[in-house]
C-alpha cells in the first residue's frame, strides 16, 4: 500500500514536472513576433509586434504534448515608419480600433525529429479565425544563470493577407506575409 | 494700395495673404481627403502626401507671417449698423479659424515626424522632428488632424456665407475691402448678375 502511494506520488510529481509551463519572456524581450512581406517584389520589408504575452507547455520527453497560447496587441505593430504604421493600423489593414487583439492557440504538435515539428493552431486576426501551421524548431533550453529554467523555439509560417480580410492591394508579389516567431519561455 | 492696414481698409499684404492662403487651405483639404484613397500603385500614392506636407509647411510659415502682420497692423473696423452678437461672433469665428489652422498644421507635422523623420519641403529644405515619443503619436495626431480639418471646412463655409451675406444682403464693404475694392456694393440690385460683385458700380462710394 505504501509502495503504491509512493509510486502514485512519484507519478504525479513526474506528470507535473512533465507538463511544465513556460511563460514567454516578453518582460526581458526574449521573444519576437516579426513579419516580412515583399515590397513590390523587389525587397523584403520587416516589421514586428512589440506587445504580446503568452505561455507554452513543453516537455522534452513528450514533445507531442506541447501547446502554446499567445495574445498580441495588434496596435503595437512597428515597421520603423510612423506613417506606414498608421496606415497598417487603419481599416485598410489591421483595423486595430475594431480588432485590437490577435491570438494564436495551438491545437496539436507533430514532432518531426531533431527538435523540429509542425505546430497546428488557430490564428485569430482582424476578427477572422483560421487554422495555420507553424514550422517549429527547438533552439535550446536549460538553466539560466539567474536561477531560472528556460526553453526557446523559433518558427515560421505564412498566410495570404486576404485570408484575414486584408483586401488592400500591395501588388502581385505581396499577397502573402511571412511570420517569423521566436519565443523564449521561463518555467513557472 | 498701401501695404499696411488702416482703420478702414486692408493693405495689400493682408489681402494677398488672405487670398493666397484661402484656395491653398481648401485645396489641402481636398488633397488630404483624396490622397488617402489612392491605391498603392497610383503614381500619386507618394507624390500626394509629399505635396500635402510641403504645402502644409509653407502654409504654416504664411500663417505665422499673417498673425505677426495682424499683430502689428490696425484692424479695419467693424461695419456700422451690425448687431453686437454679429460682431462678437465674427471676431470669435476669425480667432477660431486661426486657431484651427495652427492646430491642424501642428498635428499634421506631428504625424509625419512621429518617428523622428524630418519633413522635406520640395527638396528645398527640411523641417526636423522635435516633439516625438508619446505612444502612438501618429494615430492620435492623425485623428486630431482629421477632425479639426472637417471642423475648419465647416467654419470656412460659414465664413464664406457670412461674407456673401454682408455683400448681397447687408450691402456693406466687408467683401469688397478684402478684394481691395473701395466702397459698398450697389445699394439696390439693379441687375440680375449678382454673382460678379467685383464689377459692381462704384455709385455708392463713401
Amino acid at each position: 500500500m505504501k509502495k503504491v502511494a509512493i509510486f502514485l506520488f512519484a507519478a504525479l510529481m513526474g506528470a507535473t514536472a512533465q507538463a511544465a509551463e513556460y511563460k514567454i519572456d516578453t518582460k526581458g524581450a526574449h521573444a519576437f513576433i516579426q513579419f516580412r512581406i515583399k515590397h513590390l517584389g523587389y525587397s523584403w520589408l520587416y516589421g514586428r509586434f512589440d506587445d504580446f504575452s503568452g505561455s507554452f507547455q513543453y516537455d522534452e520527453s513528450k514533445p507531442a504534448e506541447s501547446s502554446i497560447n499567445v495574445e498580441i496587441d495588434v496596435a503595437s505593430i512597428d515597421s520603423n515608419h510612423a506613417e506606414r504604421d498608421k496606415h497598417l493600423r487603419g481599416e485598410d489593414f489591421l483595423h486595430v480600433e475594431k480588432y485590437p487583439t490577435a491570438t494564436f492557440k495551438s491545437t496539436s504538435y507533430e514532432p518531426m525529429g531533431n527538435g523540429k515539428g509542425k505546430l497546428s493552431g488557430e490564428l485569430t486576426l482582424r476578427g477572422v479565425t483560421k487554422p495555420v501551421v507553424i514550422d517549429v524548431e527547438h533552439v535550446g533550453g536549460g538553466k539560466d544563470p539567474w536561477g531560472g529554467y528556460r526553453q526557446g523555439f523559433t518558427g515560421t509560417t505564412e498566410f495570404a493577407l486576404k485570408d484575414f480580410g486584408i483586401m488592400y492591394d500591395l501588388g502581385p508579389a505581396s499577397q502573402t506575409v511571412e511570420m517569423i516567431l521566436d519565443v523564449e519561455g521561463i518555467r513557472i | 494700395m498701401a501695404a499696411r492696414n488702416s482703420e478702414h481698409r486692408y493693405g495689400w499684404v493682408a489681402i494677398a495673404l488672405h487670398w493666397l492662403m484661402a484656395p491653398a487651405i481648401i485645396g489641402m483639404f481636398a488633397l488630404g481627403w483624396w490622397m488617402r484613397q489612392l491605391s498603392y500603385y497610383d503614381p500619386w500614392y507618394r507624390q500626394g502626401p509629399e505635396l500635402h506636407k510641403g504645402i502644409g509647411i509653407l502654409l504654416l510659415a504664411l500663417l505665422l507671417l499673417r498673425l505677426a502682420w495682424k499683430a502689428i497692423n490696425p484692424r479695419p473696423g467693424d461695419m456700422p449698423g451690425q448687431a453686437r452678437w454679429q460682431v462678437v461672433t465674427a471676431r470669435f469665428a476669425h480667432g477660431a479659424l486661426y486657431l484651427l489652422l495652427l492646430a491642424i498644421m501642428v498635428s499634421g507635422y506631428l504625424i509625419s515626424t512621429a518617428d523622428g523623420r524630418p519633413i522635406n519641403v520640395f527638396g528645398w529644405f527640411e523641417v526636423p522632428a522635435t516633439l516625438q515619443g508619446f505612444d502612438n503619436q501618429e494615430d492620435l495626431a492623425g485623428e486630431v488632424h482629421e477632425v479639426l480639418a472637417w471642423s475648419l471646412m465647416g467654419l470656412v463655409a460659414l465664413h464664406a456665407l457670412a461674407a456673401l451675406k454682408h455683400h448681397f444682403v447687408d450691402r456693406d464693404a466687408t467683401l469688397r475691402r478684402m478684394l481691395g475694392l473701395r466702397g459698398n456694393p450697389p445699394s439696390r440690385p439693379p441687375r440680375k448678375e449678382v454673382g460678379s460683385p467685383a464689377t459692381g458700380s462704384p455709385a455708392s462710394n463713401q
